[in-house]
């Protein structure tokens, strides 16, 4: 119990230190010691607590409302102040009125109400927090590696390196707060401090475009605020409680799936689904730490987070359905997307965008199986995905640009990264590895359930994952020569994260029917009152970790080979004008002309059609259907 | 009793290295006289003789004697890499093993080919890899609807159990089948739709993936083909195949007269437009599908 407390004050303490920390190396060592601190107390929490789970509470939580209902208010009056002197009066007015909500329901309304327990710490949430714990401590220690090199490439910037770090712990501190707190009220303010740190961070350049992106950010995900606060208020007036369990194992009558579609707003504005999928775009103007910690790690897990909690009532209601369907677009459209994109953080943004489509889409479907899916999508995308957002910010700096096109120089440049970069890639649609294991289940556990519209839409979407991955990859793999001499330092703080992730991306494929058996099993038998059974049959899993270890052998196995080959080698063909050096040919009048290669982006095939927008006016119209219908069943 | 059971574990465990050595051999035996026979029938078809039927046999002899050489070192290993998946792959479909395992096993090779068509960094290379990733692109869908439609009229992934069925699956999912048909075409790398490497020099940009590929590693692209072709069959075999020992045969004339149909597509059609290519295999992918689960969820 103490431990837990510990685990969410930590980082809090950490970022207010860092804050005060103005010399460069001093810093530097606090932050990599802070990292290191909070990531061996997620694990010890996780592991001491890890057999029956944790449940408990204070027994003062009215002097932790009266504190909380302080910062709220001193929050809400710099969010306000923010509003003003951007002229983006929406925000203003979306603090104003969620704040005095609260504040209101927190004052007249609350008084009867009790927690009985505050935190609960079970097997979803422990996974939560070893991600939050070790993905984003590896992150803040890359992170600073990053900035010394950021603040090299970007002079024009003003360096707030402390208020950066300080931010990234006070984030760490407020997502352990969402993933382990019962009470909602809790949640909440774990939540809208979620969004001030990525408005935050967004801001960092402080440029025209991060203002203008951060205050996009930060007005969308106030608008979830609102939701999750009605949520709350609706609850705790009907139903005298304010606990997430109690209100999971309710029955999932009219109010209850009022109380829960606005719970999924909440949680659909978090994890940047259409139709409010645009603010997640516009924070890649961040440093890349920022893009890899909140905007795909961790904090938009929340919002799916949020779903996985409440899936069951979601599954086959109208809230079900309707949240099913906006995940479902998500994914596909957002699929298409990318393969637009030549950008690779920009790539990276619709992917995780997409593939959080594919989770809200198998959680809020709300059997054993999807959930299953869901969760071990939630494990994988994020340990695939922080790495390919680290590797890509050091690529940016090794090879000055983060254009895919690019990077067919990589391999030149540096070796061992473009090889993270593979395991990365691979990690996100390729065979053995995880991403598309759950894609399977995901599709077994539809069809199972009837839905194949659902497994058209999955079949569709995995083909267009496949089609822009595939592209990445084989940039990567092109060895193109390169004259350039120039190294830039890749620094230790930097490699080592990504090492470690790249580890984890293969460790956590290998070991997925463990985290199957341990976790995923005894998760949902608790949650549903029945053994579920395996989606994946043992002869299966061994033919898949055969495949992962041929990935791994099969490279090494042609060293030897490498070693006495004697073959010649030619310039390569372009139709005999081919100046010899593979990088120009003779061009009109015998002029020396240079080579281009380029991917497809197929800007004339998808990009014809205003898929953002066709996305957004479905979602729109699904919502909104949601909401008559649910005016509907109250009404009756 | 335990001396029996080690004894029969034993045995098995040989019959299965048996079984799985005779899959590795003799597929891209019969894959090999399959195109032997494709040239033949296509021949005929344009009012020539033909080569004999071992000619692919004899082509792949010969280009093994042939130099190997190379633009850089790294473009062969991926031929390889890729051949050993799509080995893998026919396995695991022959042995009866999981179908959609099978297919995700398919891909990595089919991504692997790609990549060796990028690693050589060539004009002419990229543009056949651009276009073989369309061509997954295109037929990615249907090949998973398609395993997903016999998992839902068997409840079962594994190819021994749906070949076991009272009835064919070809009764319940007439028209996944004939989607399936359509993208064949791609799979098997056939004129209209052969974009990324093609067996008519008329139509190709000189040879796509292939064209920094000589001597060895182009026969094991060559034999990489003959598996596949025998892998897209099996496709076509497990609609058709059930319980009754009756209707294997029927499922292998089945796969000849695809086959056949194939072959006659090929040589009546010129290469289309890649658009033309993704939009129609989309489309009659989605139509297809969706219309024949709509009404099997109904009956079911």
């Amino acid at each position: 119990m103490n431990a837990i407390t510990v685990l969410i004050l930590f980082p809090l303490i950490s970022s207010a230190l860092i804050y005060l920390v103005r010399q460069e190396n001093v810093r530097d060592i606090l932050v990599r010691l802070c990292a290191i601190v909070t990531a061996a107390l997620s694990l010890y929490v996780v592991c001491r607590n890890f057999k029956h789970g944790l449940k408990f509470s204070y027994g003062q939580e009215h002097i932790i409302d009266i504190v909380l209902m302080i910062l709220e208010i001193l929050i809400a009056i710099y969010i306000i102040s923010v509003g003003l002197k951007n002229r983006k009066w929406i925000i203003s007015f979306l603090a104003l009125v969620q704040t005095s909500l609260m504040v209101w329901f927190e004052l007249t309304q609350k008084s009867g109400i009790e927690v009985h327990n505050a935190i609960i710490l079970d097997k979803l949430s422990s996974i939560m927090v070893l991600i939050v714990g070790i993905i984003g401590s590896l992150i803040c220690i890359y992170a600073v590696g990053y900035m010394k090199s950021y603040h090299i490439h970007h002079s024009e910037y003003k360096e707030r390196k402390s208020f950066f770090f300080s931010v990234l712990f006070l984030f760490l501190s407020a997502m352990f707060g969402i993933v382990l707190s019962n009470n909602l009220t809790v949640m909440y303010f774990c939540w809208e401090l979620t969004s001030l740190s990525s408005f935050l961070l967004i801001g960092y350049t402080k440029t025209a475009e991060a203002k203008q992106n951060s205050c996009k950010a930060l007005a969308i995900n106030l608008f979830g605020g609102l939701g999750f606060c009605l949520a709350i208020i609706i609850l705790g007036m009907k139903y005298q409680t304010i606990e997430l369990s109690t209100l999971v194992s309710m029955e999932p009558g009219a109010v209850v799936l009022v109380i829960a579609f606005l719970l999924c707003i909440a949680a659909l504005t978090k994890s940047a689904q259409f139709p409010f999928s645009s603010w997640l775009l516009g924070a890649m103007v961040a440093p890349t730490p920022s893009s890899a910690l909140l905007h795909s790690a961790t904090m938009v897990k929340a919002g799916v987070y949020l779903i996985i909690r409440i899936a069951p009532l979601l599954g086959i209601t109208i809230v079900g359905r309707i949240v099913t369907l906006i995940g479902g677009l998500t994914f596909l459209l957002c699929s298409f997307m990318a393969i637009q994109q030549s950008d690779g953080k920009k790539i990276l943004a619709y992917s995780t965008i997409a593939n959080l489509g594919l989770i809200v889409l198998c959680a809020s479907a709300g059997t054993q199986e999807s959930l299953w899916a869901a969760i071990l999508l939630v494990i994988f995308h994020s340990v695939s995905k922080s790495l390919l957002f680290l590797s890509v910010g050091s690529i940016e700096h090794q090879i000055g640009s983060r254009n895919v096109e690019d990077m067919d120089i990589l391999l030149k440049v540096s070796r061992r990264l473009c090889l993270y970069m593979m395991i990365g890639i691979s990690g996100m649609f390729l065979a053995p590895f995880g991403m598309l294991i759950s894609k399977w289940v995901a599709m077994k556990a539809f069809i199972d359930s009837n839905n194949f519209f659902v497994v058209v839409i999955l079949a569709y979407g995995s083909s267009a994952t496949l089609f822009y991955w595939a592209k990445w990859l084989g940039k990567l793999a092109s060895n193109a020569s390169t004259k350039r001499k120039e190294k830039h330092k890749f620094h230790l703080d930097e490699e080592v994260p990504i090492f470690l992730q790249a580890v984890l991306v293969v460790i956590s494929c290998f070991s997925f029917p463990l985290i199957s058996q341990q976790v995923l099993i005894p998760y949902l038998t608790d949650v549903f009152k029945v053994e579920p059974i395996i989606p994946i049959g043992t002869s299966d899993v061994t033919i898949m970790l055969v495949m992962l270890s041929m990935l791994i052998v099969l490279p090494i196995s042609f060293i030897p080979l490498y070693k006495n080959d004697n073959r010649r080698i030619v310039p390569i063909y372009m139709a005999g004008e081919n100046t010899g050096d593979n990088t120009t040919f003779y061009g009109f009048a015998g002029e020396k002309q240079k080579v281009q290669l380029r991917n497809w982006y197929m800007e004339n095939y998808f990009g014809k059609l205003p898929l953002a927008l066709i996305g957004n006016l479905i979602a729109i119209g699904l919502l909104c259907l949601c909401i008559i219908l649910l005016i509907g069943g109250l009404v009756r | 009793m335990l001396m029996y059971h080690t004894s029969y574990w034993r045995l098995s465990k040989i019959m299965l290295i048996v079984k799985i050595l005779l899959i590795i051999i003799l597929a891209p035996i019969i894959g090999g006289l399959l195109t032997g026979v494709d040239r033949i029938i296509s021949a005929r078809l344009q009012g020539r003789q033909g080569p004999p039927v071992l000619q692919p046999f004899y082509d792949v002899l010969k280009l093994l004697q042939k130099e190997s050489i190379e633009v850089n070192l790294m473009h062969r290993f991926f031929i390889y890499i890729s051949l050993i998946f799509v080995m893998f792959t026919t396995v695991i479909m022959l042995l009866g093993g999981d179908i959609l395992l099978a297919i995700f096993a398919l891909t990595l090779g089919s991504i692997f080919f790609v990549l060796g068509g990028y690693a050589s960094n060539s004009p002419y290379s990229l543009i056949g890899s651009e276009r073989e990733l369309l061509q997954m692109m295109a037929y990615e869908p249907m090949v998973l609807i398609a395993a997903v439609s016999l998992y839902y009229t068997n409840h079962s992934f594994f190819i021994k159990n749906i070949v076991s069925h009272d009835l064919p699956a070809i009764v319940f999912l007439p028209g996944v089948f004939l989607g399936l048909i359509y993208i064949l075409t791609i799979k098997l790398r056939k004129s209209p739709f052969d974009f990324s490497m093609s067996h008519h020099g008329h139509q190709e940009i000189v040879q796509g993936i292939t064209t920094e590929y000589s001597g060895t590693d182009l026969a094991i692209i060559e034999i990489t083909h003959w598996y596949e072709s025998i892998i897209a069959l099996t496709l076509v075999y497990v609609f058709f195949a059930a319980k009754s020992p009756m209707s294997h045969l029927l499922a292998i004339i089945a796969c000849i007269i695809v086959y056949l149909f194939e072959i006659l597509v090929d040589n009546c059609f010129a290469r289309v437009k890649w658009q033309h290519a993704l939009n129609t295999s989309w489309v009659i992918t989605a139509v297809l599908s969706i219309v024949n689960l709509a009404i099997l969820s109904f009956f079911m």
